[in-house]
């Protein structure tokens, strides 16, 4: 089971993945996607006039889980879109395409080389949940992608996918491209509605939800470019194909972006629930056959995992939750035996110093207290004591937020901090000394 | 033709294009779209008067356009060289080399990162992941396109191409 969702246009052989192949095989095109199958799907529902709830139930049955980081189910999350009542205005679907969470860039590969696909999903989804316009947001700085998925709508519009009276039928979907100007932030569900509104884009409180009250206060459901690139062909292949593709709880398969110190980073589409083992063979293994110290599973902002409980780890939600972290967006940051975790702790949260929206005192505050302790500690100017200090500012600022970028810098620290102490002790032991950045 | 509060005229149709993407009344939602247009037309980077006009055509308070335009990353408010070269140093990249390729074009331009070259030829941006992990290490030239698994050689032939297109351009 390797590429067969999101992946179903490119090279099976990952090995042959390069951009001269994808250029050649032109896989983002309309031509391309419909010689693999696409948008048979949407042409059926269109021809029987598919009852949603139908393709909610689908969906359901397939055990499709959010690809954003949280794993919320994608049928139930569907399911919350109230019925339209006349009078209440539009209701939206959005696809989060922000993609700015640390390791991970396997949406940047279905916006540049599957356009269609995404397409053919949000169009989906729009009628299943009743949504008569639909915007993909993606991050500013995705501009080949942006451009793909512009070409794209065009496309699908001319052939009468998208647009007024679709394929001649009485159903009428509207779908935009639009993109933000580069803020992690942004991916977070309600910042990303405030960005789109043009307003600058602080996390909303919850509830009220979005679902309820979403982009311009009407009701919205928000998944993730992957989430929804996999929608078509569940619907194509049935429900139970999906399914059985994973384990009970987390069906189906799922983009892993394998990056670090591999020989073949690359990103891989694989059943859930393989052996993080097999994924790193696909991947070729450690480059320089050095060892495997450790694997940060999921992003960034979910804890790092020790290697050789790694190699026991199965990659699905419940497995990857076993072995302490989550398996979040599934970006798979590899790291070998030569790594200063210090290095890699101290990176990370200059990353959300840097990101964090300034709306909430504790994660604005707290997130430079972390970074310039851990600075102290990589340049050995700290204490021992500052070592329990790093972890409480951590902890002081998890549950304290509006949104949970405060776990994201609270949980890799403590992680860190949980299976790595000892490098942060020998940095203060070592005493003061300039580090290279 | 329309007023367009001293915005270019095809900033202005941007900003219009934009606003048929967004249900009535919401022409605000248009206003990344008109920032991203004027900071290109405007050679890289956005000025008070240039937010001020964006705001008066949309018709919003300036200080709304403000208050959006300095929370994003991409927004430059002072002049930047014709090439901006965002370097990722997140850890993926770290890991796989993005020190040497910063130390290597730190010590071949002579600036050092968020600088700008004296001839106004390149700016250097420390920037977080770009979302291309798996080709690290890479740098995004001027917001559009990437160059991935760089090497110090490779740095350089992207360099001496950079050069040679604005020496024939000008
Ligand atoms: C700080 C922060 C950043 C996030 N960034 C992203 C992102 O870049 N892409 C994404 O799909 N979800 C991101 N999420 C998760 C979204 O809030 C949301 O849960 C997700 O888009 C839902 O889609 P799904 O159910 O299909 O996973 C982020 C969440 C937080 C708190
Ligand atoms: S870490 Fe550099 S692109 Fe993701």
């Amino acid at each position: 089971m390797l590429n067969e969702v999101c992946y179903r246009v490119m090279p099976k052989d990952i090995s042959s993945w390069d951009d001269e192949t994808l250029s050649k095989e032109k896989t983002w095109t309309l031509e391309a996607y419909r010689a693999v199958g696409g948008y048979q799907v949407w042409e059926k529902i269109i021809r029987e006039k598919t009852p949603p709830m139908d393709i909610i139930a689908q969906l359901k049955q397939s055990v499709l889980r959010g690809r954003g980081g949280a794993g919320f189910p994608t049928g139930l999350k569907w399911s919350f879109m109230p019925p339209q009542l006349p009078g209440k205005g539009e209701k939206y679907v959005l696809c989060n395409s922000d993609e700015s969470e640390p390791g991970t860039c396997k949406d940047r590969f279905i916006l540049s080389n599957n356009p269609h696909q995404l397409l053919e999903g949000m169009l989906i989804a729009c009628y299943a949940m009743g949504a008569k316009v639909g915007y993909n947001l993606m991050r500013g700085e995705f501009w080949l992608p942006f451009n793909r998925c512009e070409e794209a709508l065009r496309e699908a519009t001319e052939a009468g996918y998208v647009g007024a009276n679709i394929l001649g039928s009485d159903v009428s979907i509207a779908l935009h491209n639009a993109a933000t100007l580069g803020a992690y932030i942004c991916g977070e569900e309600t910042a990303l509605m405030n960005a789109l509104e043009g307003k600058r884009p602080n996390p909303r409180f919850k509830p009220p939800f979005p679902a309820n009250f979403g982009l311009w206060g009407q009701p919205t459901t928000i998944n993730n470019t992957e989430t929804i690139a996999s929608v078509p062909v569940i619907l194509q292949r049935g429900a139970d194909w999906f399914a059985g593709a994973g384990t009970e709880k987390s069906g189906g398969t799922k983009i892993f972006c394998v990056s670090g110190h591999v020989n073949k980073p690359g990103n891989y589409e694989i059943a859930l629930g393989t052996p993080f083992s097999e994924l790193l063979e696909m991947a070729g293994g450690m480059r320089n056959g050095a060892k495997l110290k450790a694997v940060i599973p999921g992003g960034s902002s979910m804890p790092v995992i020790p290697g050789d409980v790694m190699m026991k780890t199965n990659l699905d939600y419940e497995g990857v939750m076993q072995s302490g972290s989550m398996l979040g967006s599934g970006g798979m940051i590899i790291m070998d035996e030569s790594t200063c975790m210090v290095a890699v702790a101290r990176r990370l949260s200059r990353f959300y110093m840097h990101e964090s929206c300034g709306q909430c005192t504790p994660c604005r505050e707290g997130s430079g207290w972390v970074y310039r302790l851990m600075c102290a500690i990589e340049e050995g100017r700290a204490e021992m004591s500052d070592i329990d200090r790093l972890r409480r500012v951590a902890k002081q600022i998890e549950g304290r937020t509006i949104c949970v970028f405060g776990e994201a810098i609270a949980w890799p620290v403590e992680g860190f901090l949980k299976h790595f102490r000892h490098e942060f002790e020998a940095c203060i032991k070592q005493g003061p000394r300039t580090v290279k950045r | 033709m329309s007023d367009t509060h001293g915005l270019s005229q095809s900033t202005a149709s941007v900003i219009d294009v934009w606003i048929k993407k967004f249900p009535e009344g919401k022409a605000r939602s248009a206003v990344l779209a008109g920032l991203k247009a004027a900071q290109d037309e405007n050679g890289g980077h956005l000025t008070n008067e240039i937010m001020e006009n964006i705001a008066a055509y949309i018709g919003l308070p300036a200080i709304e356009v403000f208050e959006v335009a300095s929370f994003y990353d991409m927004c430059e408010f002072k002049p930047i060289g014709r090439y901006k070269l965002s370097v990722c140093t997140n850890v993926s990249c770290m890991l796989c080399g993005s020190h040497a390729i910063v130390d290597h074009l730190e010590k071949r331009l002579g600036v050092k990162m968020g600088e700008t070259t004296q001839d106004g030829m390149f700016t250097l941006r420390d920037v977080e992941c770009l979302a291309a992990c798996i080709n690290a290490p890479m740098l995004q030239v001027n917001d559009r396109e990437l160059y991935e698994k760089l090497t110090p050689e490779s740095v350089d032939v992207l360099l001496d191409r950079l050069i040679a297109e604005a020496k024939s351009g000008e």
